[in-house]
């Protein structure tokens, strides 16, 4: 058992009170997908907009000043909580977002190379050269496989990938083969969001540092649910989305080292990201404002460091090992049924709460669905990890992602419920 | 309860026991629709009848959710030998029906009025319209390819 007060953290989550499906009670199991918000998170928000609502780093008016220092101050804290430099964090829409921030980086240093631009010290690592080589791994979300690929498709670099093993883990061996003089980027997830797999970030990090290669890691399934310290973890990026973690909707954050940050040309450009303009010619604020055009999303960001302090105050140690109480519970249910097969580590070492399974003689649609009658909230589908699926030879899995605000009886109340899907379709 | 609504037994046996599965080796067009939010796939190809060219022959071959399996199985039953304006005016009325804009008519859907159910259901109505929309598709490519076929003899 957990020494962890789930009743009291249930309580701070308002959507937690309400039934679904004819007065069912929500059983919520896909924070994978996103996290549910405590009244904190409402709170700081709707204050921002009560009472300091306005554009951050524009105008000398007072409020203009407090929007200016709520929003550096929510920077630092949620740099802190990674173990970063608030300077080195740049927020985006979402993680999406983050990640496209770095592939744009390489396809816009290659472009202005190609024309002979000047390019800032420290860019040409960014330059890419047809046969050039980008390294992803099978287990990623489209997230961080789509934006390679066509980076790939529009510099004539190559897309290579590090396959899986059977029982879900990462081709360690196969790294070893696949990461060579070409690669010039290796990108990849901390924590698989459909097989629940955490990486052994050292080991690929290693590998990259050795060709030179910049190291990219997704962290949208890691931050939330672990303590990270990005420094530790020796990459050159991390991305992840605000939303994930108890946060608002429409914030993610990238992580850059700050020589590299310095180096990058900028990505989406207009006001806020320049130093001086003229009709000829812009230079370039300095990082992180030269990742953030337009008006950034203040309150947003205000409302991510109300999460940040909520997760603080239960320890990230502590959250870590709830999920892990709980995804062990899960993987022992579930496995216990005849006919459901758990795709992804069935040890809990190296794993995340994300677990994904098939139930033999029903889609995981249909799964799904018997579940959300019971007020059972999972995901069906392939998870924005299409060839993960593939890869497991399975068209689509059902997930259930475990939280703070999880409990056991909800384990329970899924197992029974997969159960009954196996009744009503008989098989 | 409303579930039950949506699984009626005919849908379910339709999904278990499917009608006319399985691809035909000569068509005039083929068409791969996806449902990208699950991964629902169906490959359905349409071949002009030699007897009747206003008859269109259905095959296909799909993996997917009960309810899109099961929609592809009464497909094959309504419109497989079905001319282009019969299947159109089918396709019109599943539409509408799981928009419920109509009451189903079982003379057009057969069996598919069973499947008014999944218009509660809105994550669901994809599911049950995949191969409905990929009859559509490949029956227009499959008519086209005939035209383009007489022009050139002309």
């Amino acid at each position: 058992m957990t020494t962890f007060d789930v009743a009291a953290i249930r309580a701070d989550f308002p959507i937690l009170g309400r039934t679904v499906r004819d007065g069912r009670r929500l059983v919520y199991l896909d924070s994978g997908a996103t996290s549910q918000k405590p009244f904190q998170v409402l709170d700081a928000e709707r204050d921002f907009y009560e009472k300091h609502n306005a554009a951050v780093h524009r105008g000398a008016h007072q409020i203009a000043e407090e929007a200016t220092d709520a929003y550096e101050a929510a920077r630092a804290n949620i740099a802190h909580f990674v173990g970063a430099q608030a300077n080195d964090i740049v927020f985006t829409k979402n993680a999406t977002e983050a990640i496209n921030l770095v592939s744009y980086t390489f396809l816009n240093a290659t472009l202005k190379s190609l024309r002979g631009k000047d390019l800032p010290k420290g860019a040409q690592r960014f330059v890419l050269a047809e046969g050039d080589e980008i390294v992803v791994t099978e287990m990623e979300h489209h997230a961080n496989l789509v934006p390679w690929q066509e980076l790939a498709d529009k510099t004539g670099a190559v897309l290579r990938w590090i396959g899986l093993t059977d029982d879900g883990r990462l081709d360690y061996d196969s790294a070893k083969l696949i990461i060579g003089s070409r690669t010039k980027v290796v990108a990849f997830t901390h924590q698989s969001n459909l097989l629940g797999t955490v990486n052994h970030v050292a080991q690929l990090v290693e590998l990259a540092k050795s060709v030179n290669a910049v190291t990219v890691l997704d962290a949208c399934q890691s931050v939330p649910h672990m303590a990270v310290d990005v420094v530790d973890l020796g990459v050159d990026f991390m991305a992840w989305s605000g939303h994930k973690m108890l946060g608002p909707l429409g914030i993610g954050c990238l992580w850059g080292r700050a020589e590299l940050l310095n180096a990058m040309p900028p990505f989406i450009t207009g006001g806020s990201m320049i130093e001086t303009v003229s009709m000829e010619k812009t230079t370039f604020a300095a990082p992180p404002a030269r990742f953030e055009a337009g008006v950034p999303q203040a309150a947003q960001v205000v409302g991510l460091s109300a999460a940040v302090d909520y997760l603080n105050a239960i320890g990230m140690g502590n959250v870590a090992a709830h999920e892990r109480h709980l995804t062990q519970l899960a993987i022992t249910e579930l496995a216990a049924i005849p006919g459901v097969r758990i795709i992804g580590p069935t040890d809990t070492s190296n794993r995340g709460s994300a677990v994904s399974f098939v139930v033999d003689g029903v889609h995981p649609h249909d799964v799904g669905q018997i579940l959300d009658e019971q007020g059972i909230a999972v995901r069906v589908g392939h998870h924005c990890a299409w060839p993960v699926c593939r890869r497991y030879s399975v068209p689509a899995t059902t997930r259930a992602t475990f939280y703070i605000y999880n409990d056991d009886s909800e384990v329970h109340a899924l197992a029974s419920a997969v159960r009954d899907a196996q009744k009503f379709f008989g098989v | 309860m409303k579930l039950e609504h949506m699984y009626q037994d005919i849908i379910l046996d339709h999904y278990k026991h499917p009608h006319g599965k399985g691809l035909a080796e000569d068509f005039n067009a083929e068409v791969h629709h996806v449902n990208p939010t699950c991964g629902d796939e169906i490959t359905l190809r349409v071949t002009i009848d030699p007897d009747d060219h206003k008859k269109l022959i259905v095959s296909y071959d799909n993996q997917g959710c009960s309810i899109s399996q099961a929609s592809a199985s009464i497909l094959f039953d309504q419109l497989n030998g079905k001319t282009f304006a019969e299947g159109e005016a089918a396709v019109d009325h599943i539409v509408a029906m799981l928009q419920r804009a109509v009451e189903p008519d079982e003379d057009i859907l057969g069996d598919g009025i069973a499947l008014e159910g999944v218009a509660q259901y809105p994550a669901r109505v994809k599911c049950a319209l995949l191969s409905w929309m990929a009859w559509k598709d490949a029956a227009i490519q499959a008519l086209g390819t005939e035209n383009s076929t007489q022009n050139e003899s002309n």
